[in-house]
């Protein structure tokens, strides 16, 4: 085990927690069906907070995440009901769209060496801007493929289902781990949110690793508008509205630095899962207002954040103890 | 060294460069050999980094030719001299501290295999590595987690894996203790065992001699000369580097300051590690102590650590006999130390404010912020001080940025003097000012102790040390080696003090 997995760990720790501490008051949750919904309800949260563990690994942040995701469901109303596009041809040309528009915004950012927040602010206003040319209203999504879809499942053992949203997400996940820590983008993108600097200088294109990243990060958005389009069977222009600060929560108690250099998308996934189980337990008890679901996550991310500097300062304490005590490795030398 | 016949490994000849107003380089000549460590010695504005950086791509020469094995070669760009074979490893560490040992190894040629990295494989290639130097550590552990001395191992052998045919390195062991030193250096043996050519570039002197075959001397954009090291006695090396001839030495004339005063404060086993060996050192009334050394031998550092910026993690500081705590340059503005630093741009003179701001604000900031100044008393203090110094300004509301530097200079003494410091330290007061405004402050120096101050003067001006200097300690790879007194001074025995041609040479402590 390795100490830069430990805030991995305690994210799912808490997980591991907050399900105990929900089964012991309402046993229920404890159960496949529960699992199901739970899963196809984050199930757009989850792809899209994949894309931002990237992009704040690297050292950024995306705000237009939930604008993306606003405007995909907009496209894809529109496209489907009133142009007659077919969803084969619709699905992949949103996603096409959306990773020009990351890649764009990622260009911005290296190329004219602007914020990332600013940069993604402008995308976020520009996403949003451009779902009201195609609509004002809440356009429902008729069709029949939606039906289709959204009525396939597997079903788990006591009337769960894993929906075909859920699995997706599930896909996405996985890909998303693959990518980050197996392969040399992964390394790179690491690379880039450790020190900009130091990366250039061991030969990383950094202006290449910006643009991709960024390109991945909206291309999940737009998947997770697509499956958002098929959870809710509706395109509305004012959806998802501030789905990219929950996205960035999920990231944060997932164990990745805000500053970047460090994060799992393993971590990402548990945190968007604690997000979903709070919401739950609040639908179980039935009294609470759903406005604690903020407030816990709220009071997780200063938690975490807490985690954070301590690990750092201790990290800190430990390689200045090494350099106090001679590096074991050092000492072990021959003369 | 090696077989004459054999085309070099790297050949400059007649390289220049030149930045708007200034010769950083001219006409030099540096030849490399295979299996050799060619040590790259000067001071301050020598020359030694922009040769550095002709060499990795980073600057472009405007003349001269480039050879290697034979080949002539050019580089645009860091990533051409790291495809030809040239690797540098820098005093600060250049990998990055979240990814793990192995990752940064091979950051860029991760094995992979179906288009996956390959971790098993890139952390035993990784181990297999490191092994061949004796390192042993856990590949998968982030960087960041190792000590500065481990990085800069893993740095050497990425770059030594990576081009395995030049290693530049440059001041790699400024921050080590001796222990890693010695550990890097049986890593730099090896890789000049197995045919690499190093250039190796520090201010420890010991290190050189330790372990380069060849020394190199720039000063002022030109070589001044390349020798075998077992043909350049350290001495010779000193008066290389610091351009004295020992004829026009001899006749550098002393002055004595006036007697000593009554002891002001006392610093006992004075240090701090990794920074500077512990001293002892003794100040008295109206005494002015000069402190000479090599570039990076710890002068500055001394004085970091006299002022509390840097905090002493051992020894005690006597002030009138009693401790004093000195944790902060507060403490130290309290007991009546004050400090003008070597660059006055960036730790002096704050440049948008005015010429009387500048000067009030030591003496402000030691009444404390809620006692202001009233503005007839500034303007007082800030005339009188344009006055006695000298200060050429129109008006004493000008932004001090529009002053001349030694103006400059003078304002920034003038701040500290209007604290009527017990101990002034000045460092480099006479840097990158004119002679006239030189002279001035050598007249200053020595009005200031006549007054009782005392005064601790860093300087690389050997014949400017010595006509004011009543004491000179003496310093050399982060020590003090040795101190002068008054008859003793004169730029020879410096820099003999310097070269440690008196002490036993083999002598290894550094830095504990």
């Amino acid at each position: 085990m390795n100490r830069r997995h430990l805030p991995l760990l305690v994210t799912i720790l808490v997980f591991v927690l907050v399900y105990a501490l929900c089964a012991a008051q309402y046993p229920k949750m404890l159960s496949f069906r529960v699992v199901g919904n739970l899963l196809t309800d984050n199930a757009f949260l989850g792809i899209a907070a994949v894309g931002m563990t990237f992009v704040i690994i690297s050292g950024g942040i995306d705000l237009s995440v939930g604008a993306v995701i606003a405007f995909t469901t907009v496209f894809l109303a529109v496209a489907l009901d009133s142009w007659g596009l077919a969803p084969g041809l619709a699905f992949p040309l949103i996603v096409a769209i959306a990773l020009l528009f990351g890649a764009g915004m990622g260009a911005v950012i290296h190329y004219l060496k602007t914020p990332p927040f600013i940069v993604t602010l402008a995308g976020m206003f520009l996403a949003r801007g451009a779902c009201f040319l195609l609509t004002t209203d809440s356009v429902p999504v008729t069709h029949p493929l939606y039906g289709t879809l959204t009525g396939f499942y597997f079903r788990l053992p006591g009337g769960g289902r894993l929906s075909l949203i859920a699995l997706v997400m599930l896909g996405v996940v996985t890909l998303g781990i693959l990518l980050l820590h197996y392969t040399r983008f992964g390394a790179r993108v690491y690379a880039l949110g450790g020190n900009a600097q130091a990366a250039r200088m061991m030969g990383i294109r950094a202006g290449r690793t910006t643009i991709l990243v960024y390109a991945l990060s909206a291309g999940l958005s737009a998947i997770a508008g697509i499956v958002f389009s098929l959870y809710t069977s509706a395109g509305y222009s004012l959806a998802a509205v501030g789905v990219e600060l929950d996205t960035i929560a999920a990231v944060v108690i997932g164990g990745t630095l805000l500053s970047g250099g460090q994060g799992f998308v393993l971590g990402t996934f548990a945190g968007v899962l604690i997000q979903g189980l709070i919401q739950t337990y609040i639908t179980f008890d039935g009294t609470l207002s759903s406005w604690w679901t903020k407030i816990v996550v709220g009071l997780l991310l200063f938690a975490f954040i807490l985690l954070h500097r301590i690990l750092v300062y201790l990290s800190a304490r430990r390689a200045a103890g090494i350099a106090a005590g001679g590096a074991a490795g050092v000492r072990e030398q021959p003369a | 060294m090696n077989s004459a016949r054999q085309p070099a490994l790297l050949d400059l000849r007649g390289i220049a460069k030149s930045f708007p107003g200034v010769h950083a380089l001219s006409d030099v000549d540096f030849t490399l050999h295979k299996g050799e460590v060619h040590a790259l010695l000067g001071e301050n504005g020598a020359g030694k980094s922009t040769l550095i950086k002709v060499l990795t791509g980073i600057h472009r020469r405007d003349a001269g030719t480039m050879h290697l094995e034979g080949q002539p070669i050019d580089l645009h760009d860091p990533a051409d001299a790291q495809r030809l074979g040239i690797g540098t490893v820098y005093q600060e560490v250049n990998l990055l501290p979240n990814l793990t040992v192995a990752e940064n190894i091979y950051l860029g040629r991760q094995p992979t295999r179906l288009g996956f990295v390959d971790r098993r494989r890139m952390a035993r290639d990784a181990r297999a590595l490191l092994a061949g130097y004796g390192l042993d550590i856990d590949v998968n552990a982030a960087l960041g987690d190792f000590s500065v001395a481990v990085q800069q191992l893993v740095a050497i052998a990425r770059a030594a894996d990576l081009s395995a045919r030049i290693l530049i390195l440059d001041e790699p062991t400024a921050s080590l203790d001796a222990q890693e030193v010695a550990t890097m250096f049986a890593m730099v043996r090896q890789l000049k065992a197995q045919g690499l050519g190093i250039v190796f570039v520090t201010h420890f002197l010991d290190q050189v001699y330790e372990i380069a075959n060849r020394i190199t001397v720039l000063r002022n954009g030109r070589l001044v000369g390349s020798h075998a090291t077992a043909d350049l006695p350290r001495l010779d090396l000193v008066r290389l580097m610091l351009g004295k001839e020992l004829a026009e030495i001899e006749s550098a004339d002393h002055a004595h300051g006036p007697g000593r005063g009554g002891l002001c404060a006392s610093f006992r086993d004075f240090g701090k590690r990794r920074y500077l060996a512990p001293f002892d050192l003794d100040i008295h009334e109206g005494e002015v102590i000069g402190i000479a050394g090599l570039l990076g031998s710890g002068r500055t550092e001394t004085a970091k650590l006299i002022f509390g910026i840097e905090r002493a993690d051992r020894g005690e500081v006597l002030v009138d006999g009693a401790s004093a705590r000195l944790a902060a340059p507060r403490d130290a503005i309290a007991l009546g130390f004050g400090f003008c630093p070597e660059d006055r741009k960036t730790e002096g003179i704050v440049g948008e404010l005015s010429v009387r701001e500048n000067i009030i604000l030591a003496l402000q900031a030691r009444r404390g912020w809620i006692k202001p100044i009233p503005a007839a008393e500034q303007k007082r203090i800030a005339e009188e001080f344009v006055r006695r110094l000298d200060i050429r300004t129109t008006d004493i509301e000008k932004p001090i940025e529009l002053l001349s530097g030694g103006n400059q200079q003078k304002a920034l003494l003038a701040r500290w003097l209007a604290t009527n410091p017990r101990i002034l330290i000045l460092d480099e007061p006479t840097r990158g000012i004119d002679v006239g405004a030189h002279a001035e402050i050598i007249r200053l120096i020595r009005e200031l102790c006549g007054r009782g101050m005392s005064l601790l003067v860093i300087s690389s001006e050997l014949d400017e040390i010595t006509v004011y200097s009543d004491r000179v300690v003496v310093l050399a790879d982060r020590r003090h080696v040795g101190e002068l007194r008054a008859a003793e001074i004169s730029p020879r025995s410096i820099m003999a003090a310097i070269a440690g041609t008196d002490a036993p040479v083999a002598q290894q402590e550094r830095p504990a």
